[in-house]
């Protein structure tokens, strides 16, 4: 015969074996601390946190964890005015490499992209990816003369790296980079400021390659042939 | 609980820039509020020209209370909000407002405190912005929910206004831009001038787009010989020459604005 349970204040007991298998498996420590705990829990929570925040692959903080973190950053630069950069890059010809090679090889090269991004850059900056072969990087504090330097020197560090694939096999593999600095005191949305910085990777894109292509800080330079156009005098010489 | 509803739509806040000066965005911004106060709106124009504030200048007021006093908290905004002449209300910058021509989160805050607190009273509400593209004109532009983009005939104002829907375009995503024709020297000069700028966009700007920059002819003020003579006298075209073509032009902008408020 079942007695009655006793009315207690514990909350029920929780079902965790699945939350600590994952943790177990995906390489995390189980949380210290005396199971059952305010503390220990607190660490299982947190060790949750942070993976259901980071790329299983990669270890990059996941696109969850980049939307946050963009739309931080946009207040903050709208609240003090300082300069912070979004680049968008992409793997060029990534397709080819698991086409030839296999996707195990991709996701080697997906990999030691990633370890190579993170290594150029700031502790304060994120580095995430944010689509099969896409990465970003939130660049707070970073003055737009700079931007053009940072962006290279990523693009090159990529590119100067072997990849190992197989045994005697070494790919080496580039990445083409768009960048956009957020408006500064103005209010924004983090959609647009990722928009400006695709943009600007297609156009890197359609320059070939391996390049890195910044929007312009100065959109408001006028050029020649933008002058021409706007006074050519089709529209007006129906007036004369 | 149902909240009680708002007895007026709440009011549309438009700033009137230009990228280059000298075009007539002051003297679009009087005239413009007094043209819509006549046919019964509400309307507030404010002065952002921070630092070469001339709104008091075109109104001839000598205010002895401005949104210098209210940003230093001399003053409560109320105090600060003055009758102009046109049957509209005037928060002016003045004088002394060169230490807050540069953005700071000070003059951002002060801005957006004012913008939040003196809207809902106005059917209207009219940024008179500085010349240029700089921090300030670009962050009080954000604050509006239209743009009115002034521009003239001349090269010069065609390719600063031109530079100034670009930014705008790129940088704070706006797709809707209103241009108003300032001294057309034949009928449909306007026309001529919105379909230029909007040939050069559609070109250069439109394809990096996701959507396209769409610009609308607010109106066109002919060039009128009453508009010299009545900011020579500093007043209203609207008060002391209400036929004059410029004024009867800007009338039907507002009427325009009017029409096509949401």
């Amino acid at each position: 015969m079942d007695r009655p349970t006793p009315p207690s204040d514990r909350p029920p007991p929780l079902s965790l074996d699945s939350a600590l298998q994952l943790l177990a498996h995906s390489g995390q420590p189980a949380p210290a601390g005396e199971p059952g705990t305010a503390a220990w829990m607190q660490g299982l929570i947190d060790a949750l946190v942070d993976l259901s925040s980071r790329d299983a692959l990669t270890g990059l903080a996941n696109r969850r964890s980049f939307d946050l973190a963009l739309g931080r950053e946009i207040d903050r630069v709208a609240r003090s005015g300082e300069p912070a950069l979004l680049l968008a890059l992409d793997i060029d010809h990534f397709k080819r490499v698991n086409d030839n090679f296999g996707h195990g090889a991709g996701d080697l090269v997906i990999q030691a992209v990633a370890g190579a991004l993170l290594d150029c850059v700031r502790p304060m900056d994120l580095v995430a990816r944010v689509g099969g072969e896409e990465f970003a990087i939130i660049l707070p504090n970073c003055p737009s003369a700079f931007g053009e330097t940072v962006a290279e020197r990523v693009r090159r560090r990529v590119e100067r790296m072997p990849v190992t694939v197989g045994p005697g096999q070494n790919l080496s593999v580039s990445v083409s980079v768009g960048g956009a600095f957020a408006p500064q005191w103005v209010r924004s949305t983090p959609a647009l400021w990722v928009e400006r910085a695709d943009q600007q990777l297609y156009r890197a894109k359609a320059l070939g390659r391996n390049v890195v292509q910044l929007e312009p800080t100065a959109v408001s330079l006028v050029s020649n042939d933008e002058k021409r156009l706007l006074f050519e005098t089709s529209s007006f010489q129906d007036f004369e | 609980m149902t909240q009680a509803k708002s007895q007026h739509p709440p009011s549309r806040i438009a700033a009137i820039t230009s990228g280059k000066g000298g075009v007539g965005k002051t003297f679009v911004a009087a005239n413009l509020a007094a043209a819509l106060a006549r046919q019964g709106r509400r309307v507030l124009v404010l002065d952002a020209d921070l630092g070469l504030a001339n709104l008091d200048v075109v109104l001839n007021l000598q205010p002895k209370i401005t949104l210098h006093d209210v940003f230093t908290r001399k003053a409560t905004l109320q105090e600060a909000v003055l009758p102009a002449p046109g049957g509209f209300s005037v928060l002016l910058a003045g004088s002394g407002m060169v230490e807050y021509s540069r953005m700071t989160p000070e003059v951002r805050d002060q801005l957006q405190r004012v913008i939040d607190e003196v809207a809902p009273r106005y059917d209207h509400v009219l940024l008179d912005t500085g010349a240029g593209i700089s921090d300030v004109v670009l962050y009080t532009v954000s604050l509006a929910d239209d743009v009115i983009i002034v521009a003239t005939p001349e090269p010069t104002s065609l390719t600063d206004a031109y530079a100034t829907i670009k930014v705008l375009a790129t940088t704070q995503g706006r797709r809707a831009m209103g241009v108003l024709v300032n001294q057309v020297r034949r009928p449909g000069e306007g026309r001529a001038v919105r379909q230029q700028l909007q040939t050069v966009v559609d070109r250069y700007v439109n394809p990096g787009l996701d959507s396209f920059v769409r610009l609308d002819l607010l109106g066109e003020l002919p060039a009128d010989p009453a508009v010299r003579d009545a900011v020579q006298r500093r007043q209203l075209l609207l008060e002391s020459m209400p036929g004059a073509p410029a004024a009867v032009a800007m009338s039907v902008v507002a009427t325009r604005m009017i029409e096509e408020a949401p």
